[in-house]
């Protein structure tokens, strides 16, 4: 089972109406992407899902067993080990020992990060930590995978390099991954479908299917990239607009 | 290369980095020095004042106490007792303390409640509850505990309230992404997160037991009590015996200043480094 939200809505008191009546089917293993300008309740939308906020009206449908989240900043606890974060996942799962101790070691392996197991948070660079944050969101072992931005803050070599892990982690274990970012051309790369919302309130504006022929071919990839910026300038300028005309 | 020669000829002149000294040494010395500066200071001023030296005795008068005290064994036995008072009383405080800071912290109407009032304690001098303690409990060991965890506990329980109040947003949301129970989000998260705070009220809770105890064993002597380094001061006192006083004044601090030395400082700076962080003022190299 994926994602289902029927008319979802919620709205903030003082900021008013941030997502408006928003319905859409998310298929079990796809990987879309959301795509919006800064403030248009991306970010909300994946809280819902999470469960980490309640929806003003409407309803929502995830797996019994919930979802994995992976936040803008890896969200380490600084005071443990890269394997104790991932460690603290299963645990908190209620897995035995030694389930763990396989486990841990398996997904640092996964994200490439086994040599690291020992390293505190502030002892790994961004795409490191968000590696291990990868590895505690997949050690969830939950088939929904929410994902907040997590490349947004590191260097385009590192994202790049995470670009190409995700999806080949996508490829392994079939998970639905719902991913949230500006990033038109990180949208275009990751995912199979793209959801672009609107500003002030967030509502579906497009949806558009990536295939891989599209994604492999760099004339139509950068020409999709072309017309969703586009679209997203043009939502941006509203939502200025909007935000002058009511201060 | 001419072109090479000439661009290097345009460089500004190379600066100098100094290597930072040893800050582990440089923490030591600084204070040490300032101790020996003082001491001379206040030796100097002994000498050329006009007063007598048993009204104003300077630091070798007052060291020339130091064998007569030992020799008795009045010194260590009341540094003993003092110690075993303190620490005792401390561990009980922290135990009291830390669930009701916990309570406190997840239960926001009797935090508005009780709140300002552990402030208000907190600013009250503990001083002030040694006559009541006295008229409830006579002149007993029950009187100095009494003294002392009320100077204490509302320090630790400030510190770990502030310690919680202090955790980002986002160990919650993760919390909550993880599945913890609230249990496991106490253990796991809440508290470890906490902990700079906790130490910090810890290592204030201290210096508030350390204080309160000597205010009431300078009040409560005689009755049941054994002989405390607070009850040594008012020895010094009705024997007008000003050196063995200022003995006294300097055993207090050195014994306060040495337990926040080799147990609180550790602690806390092992913490912090284990975090990435730094107290403001030191360097993490």
């Amino acid at each position: 089972m994926g994602v289902l939200l029927n008319e979802v809505s919620l709205s903030y008191p003082g900021t008013g109406l941030v997502i408006d009546r928003l319905s859409t089917e998310i298929d079990d293993g796809e990987f879309v992407a959301v795509l919006g300008a800064s403030g248009c309740g991306k970010s909300s939308l994946l809280n819902m899902i999470a469960g980490l906020l309640a929806p003003s009206s409407g309803w929502l449908e995830v797996p019994k067993d919930g979802a994995a989240f992976m936040f803008q900043d890896a969200n380490l606890l600084p005071w443990l080990t890269a394997s104790q974060n991932v460690d603290l996942a299963l645990k908190l799962a209620g897995k035995p020992v030694q389930e763990r101790e396989e486990r841990v070691e398996e997904l640092l392996n996964l994200v490439q990060l086994g040599h690291a197991s020992d390293k505190k948070p502030h002892e790994l660079s961004g795409g490191m930590r968000q590696r291990v944050a990868l590895a505690r969101a997949l050690a969830q072992d939950r088939q929904v995978l929410l994902m907040d931005e997590p490349f947004a803050a590191l260097d385009a070599i590192t994202r790049d390099m995470l670009h190409e892990q995700l999806r080949s982690l996508w490829g392994q274990t079939g998970k639905t991954i719902i991913f949230v970012t500006h990033n038109v051309r990180e949208a275009i790369r990751l995912s199979g479908r793209i959801l672009v919302l609107s500003s002030h309130p967030g509502r579906i504006l497009e949806t558009r299917r990536i295939t891989d022929d599209l994604r492999n071919n760099p004339t139509q990839a950068a020409a999709l990239a072309d017309e969703l910026t586009t679209i997203l300038r043009k939502e941006q300028r509203k939502h200025e607009l909007t935000d002058r005309i009511t201060h | 290369m001419s072109s090479l020669t000439e661009s290097r000829t345009d460089l500004a002149p190379v600066r100098t980095i100094k290597l930072r000294p040893n800050n582990r040494l440089d923490s030591w010395v600084a204070p040490v020095l300032t101790v020996i500066v003082l001491l001379s200071l206040w030796q100097i001023i002994s000498w050329v004042s006009p007063l007598r030296e048993d009204l104003f005795p300077g630091p070798l008068s007052v060291a020339a106490k130091l064998p007569q005290l030992l020799a008795d064994g009045s010194l260590l036995s009341a540094i003993g007792n003092s110690l075993f008072r303190a620490v005792s009383g401390f561990a009980i405080a922290v135990i009291i303390a830390t669930p009701i800071a916990l309570l406190l912290a997840h239960q926001p109407l009797l935090r508005k409640g009780v709140g300002p009032l552990v402030s208000a304690m907190q600013v009250l001098p503990s001083i002030a509850w040694v006559p009541a303690a006295i008229i409830l409990f006579g002149l007993s060991d029950a009187t100095i505990y009494t003294v002392l965890l009320l100077g204490a506990i509302p320090s630790i329980i400030n510190g770990l309230l502030s310690g919680i109040d202090m955790i980002p947003a986002q160990y919650k949301a993760l919390s909550k992404v993880l599945g913890a129970s609230k249990w496991e989000h106490v253990m796991h998260i809440e508290l470890p997160a906490a902990m700079p705070g906790y130490v910090a009220g810890l290592r204030q809770g201290w210096a508030f037991a350390w204080r309160s105890l000597m205010a009431a064993e300078l009040i409560a002597v005689g009755g049941s009590l054994a002989l405390g380094v607070g009850s040594l001061l008012q020895r010094g006192r009705d024997l007008a015996d000003l050196s063995l006083v200022m003995l006294v004044i300097l055993t207090i601090l050195l014994v306060g200043v040495l337990i926040e030395l080799v147990f609180f400082a550790p602690i806390e700076r092992k913490l912090l480094r284990d975090r990435g962080m730094s107290r403001t003022g030191e360097s993490n190299g």
